[in-house]
């Protein structure tokens, strides 16, 4: 066990070698030429800059990584797995579909099924997303305190793993559609802008709220009944045209309101309300321009209150 | 050379209140800050509610240094280490590192209990900013040495603490970021994995790496580090060659030096029959040897009264290294005192270590008086009494010869060998002249 090295080893004064970053592997006394600029530097002030945006590209196989771990943990173990995805908005469809059907709720005569699912299937996505990503900062402290890599990652990598079931769930919204003959029409075209306006809405508040959450816990009690009120306020379990053209504007200064009516005339077909969709645009980038900044000056101080 | 670490004006402070509470709720922050901004109206400027974790540090590293980061719990050591890793911010000042940086600052640091060994490999990468090809190149080679080849496909969270080490250190060892971070990572793990652990840093500074080390284990940071920086309450107290360093450390925190005396009677290590008045460790001279030449005989005197007549006393010292084992234990077995009952008075006992008996490193020792009939009674017990240093210059006339790498062993006598050859008709050649150049080392 004793740790003798055969002959005199060492080689403290080596010269540079020519750079190969990506050379081969068997490399001995020969270091890298030092970089012009600092590999990794830290100093003093808390303003967002350009290289930390550099940062995220650098690390984005970091993002691929924590969205497949966040996968892989969420369904070890289960016995369903990522069926899990759909059986939740699946249940809730059909108790909605069941209570509300029978109460007579108008849905602008889309089949239950599908209107129902047209409301839960983007607010399934943004609550888990929403509620996921503000944990997970604190959720990943260890992580945090201990290594260095762009912080937004994080909540960004929750939202990723939510889009991988948000497109498993989609299924049965593709399977519904074909069941009730929806017509395939130009508006579905707009299925992708939806989605991405629902992920970055998601991001926004996703980041902000985890940012939030490591400086006050107080966010963990106060986001469940927050979004549970959020639920009602958006038309999901009823339709937008339910309220009188004098209060609908109330309506649509929910961002949500105009991704699920979007979401139900991409499927049926029928006319999109243009202004609503475009109104939510603007509060989805008006949201992620300001938690991108929140983050940002909150972020610099995450090891120390973690 | 441009190094590779530069570290201008750096401080970090906290506030104490911050440390404390750790996060706040709202309505703790709103109470505070109207708590502060009155406070700040009453007292302005009230000092003492920050604490500098690091303070005024500036320094540089050359690319392929070993340094050692030693002091007190609380120093800094760690904070610096989050501070060049961009983990936290600091408060003034700004650090630069030239290359990427490995971090091993705690067994398993983002491993998921949930993952395989061999996904968390590859997270672990990821999170160090590694390619996943250079991950895939070097997988075998991190499973290798980890010796997890069977168990590489099972979750983490049933690893023994063991396995999570190893594959840990493993990772963090086998990919090729230009900088490595270690917080005392050496302690945990069985002997030959630790011995392991230890050859790998000896590799990894071969290739020319850079490793900042932080630890308690003074052997581990003399035997890996060239240079230590040593810290208190986060300001730099020292900053060079590790053993002078390391044992400037060890003096203040052991409250050991070359040269202990007892002034009052009443405070001396003894009993009614005897005194320690004096240890020291002295040269041949007569000087007192706070640092030692490895070639050099060290003698360890002690100097003590009788005070009553008629007993027969031994005097004794052990001498143990830095890692607390024992070295050997000596008492005077000379015919003049050995059965000879002692007179009232002043005595000074020297035990002479030879020279070239002695391995490098900081050593302490016990100093006692004993006597042994009728029974063992130990008189004046005098635990670590004194410490100096073994400094092993590459003078080439020591047992270390030519060899300037770390040699093992508690201790490192020169002995003689001898070799016998056969030549049959082959002629012997001249000895070759010795071409390495013979190195002083600061002390």
């Amino acid at each position: 066990m004793s740790g003798e090295q055969a002959g005199p080893t060492e080689a403290l004064n080596y010269e540079s070698g020519d750079g190969d970053d990506g050379g081969a592997p068997p490399r001995r006394a020969a270091p890298h030429v030092l970089p012009l600029a600092p590999v990794v530097a830290n100093e003093a002030g808390a303003a967002l800059r350009l290289r930390d945006l550099g940062d995220v590209w650098a690390f984005r196989e970091l993002l691929y990584f924590l969205t497949w771990r966040d996968i892989r943990v969420r369904y070890k173990q289960t016995a369903m797995g990522a069926a899990w995805a759909i059986i939740q908005p699946l249940v809730m469809m059909l108790v909605f579909a069941v209570v509300f059907g029978m109460m007579g709720v108008p849905t602008d005569g889309m089949p239950y099924f599908i209107f129902f699912y047209c409301g839960l299937l983007p607010w399934t996505f943004f609550s888990g997303a929403v509620t996921n990503s503000s944990l997970s900062l604190v959720t990943n402290g260890n992580l945090i305190s201990k290594v260095y890599f762009p912080r937004v990652l994080i909540p960004t990598a929750t939202i990723g793993a939510g889009l991988v079931d948000l497109a498993v769930a989609s299924v049965i919204l593709v399977l519904l559609a074909f069941y009730y003959g929806m017509p395939a029409t130009r508006n579905l075209l707009m299925l992708p802008v939806l989605v991405v306006l629902t992920v970055l809405m998601s991001l926004g508040l996703g980041m902000w709220l985890a940012a939030l959450t490591v400086k006050y816990r107080d966010v963990r009690h106060v986001l469940p009944f927050t979004l549970q009120v959020w639920f009602f306020v958006t038309p999901i379990i009823y339709p937008a045209n339910l309220l009188d053209v004098k209060w609908r504007w109330l309506l649509y200064l929910n961002p949500m309101t105009g991704i699920v009516e979007g979401l139900r005339s991409a499927i049926s077909g029928r006319a999109f309300d243009w202004p609503s969709i475009a109104f939510s645009a603007t509060v989805t980038l008006a949201v992620l321009v300001i938690s991108i900044f929140a983050f940002n000056r909150i972020e610099k101080s995450f090891a120390d209150l973690i | 050379m441009k190094p590779i670490i530069k570290v201008e004006n750096l401080s970090k402070s906290y506030r104490i209140g911050e440390l404390e509470a750790g996060y706040a709720t709202l309505r703790e922050a709103v109470a505070r800050k109207v708590a502060a901004s009155l406070r700040r109206r009453m007292r302005r400027g009230e000092a003492g509610e920050t604490l500098w974790a690091l303070k005024d540090l500036d320094f540089t590293v050359q690319p392929g240094e070993v340094l050692g980061l030693i002091g007190h719990n609380g120093a800094g050591k760690s904070t610096l280490l989050k501070v060049l890793s961009r983990i936290t911010v600091p408060t003034t000042g700004r650090t630069e590192v030239y290359g990427r940086i490995g971090t091993l600052l705690e067994v398993g640091t983002g491993f998921h209990p949930d993952l395989t060994g061999r996904e968390n490999i590859y997270l672990n990468g990821a999170i160090l900013g590694i390619r996943r090809a250079e991950i895939a190149r070097k997988l075998d080679e991190i499973i290798a040495f980890a010796e997890l080849e069977k168990f590489i496909d099972t979750p983490v969270k049933w690893y023994s603490t063991g396995m999570y080490l190893r594959l840990a250190f493993s990772v963090a060892s086998n990919l090729d970021t230009e900088v490595l971070f270690m917080d005392e990572v050496l302690a945990v793990g069985d002997v030959g994995f630790q011995q392991k652990c230890l050859d790998k840093m000896h590799e990894i500074r071969q290739q020319g790496r850079t490793i900042l080390f932080v630890s308690h284990s003074m052997a581990a940071v003399t035997r890996l580090c060239q240079r230590v920086i040593w810290l208190d309450h986060g300001r730099m107290v020292q900053d060079g060659p590790a053993h002078a360093v390391v044992n400037d450390y060890l003096g203040t925190a052991w409250k050991v030096t070359a040269e202990r005396v007892w002034g009052e009677e009443e405070e001396a290590p003894g009993d009614h029959v005897v005194r320690l008045r004096r240890v020291r460790a002295r040269e041949r001279g007569g000087a007192t040897a706070e640092s030692l030449d490895i070639r050099h005989p060290v003698g360890i005197e002690l100097t003590y009264d009788v005070l009553v007549e008629g007993e027969v006393l031994t005097p004794k010292v052990e001498l143990l290294n830095e890692e607390g084992a024992a070295l050997f234990s000596a008492h005077d077995v000379g015919e003049r005192w050995r059965y000879r009952p002692r007179p009232v008075g002043r005595y000074v006992s020297t035990v002479w270590i030879p020279g070239n008996y002695l391995a490098e490193g900081n050593l302490r020792a016990h100093a006692s008086i004993v006597s042994h009939t009728p029974a063992t009674v130990l008189h004046a017990p005098a635990p670590n009494a004194v410490g100096f240093q073994v400094v092993d210059s590459q003078h080439k006339d020591s047992a270390r010869g030519d060899y300037v790498g770390p040699i093992p062993g508690l201790v490192r006598p020169l002995l003689d060998w001898t070799t016998e050859f056969d030549a049959g008709d082959a002629a012997v050649p001249e000895t070759v002249p010795d071409t390495t150049e013979s190195l002083e080392v600061p002390t």
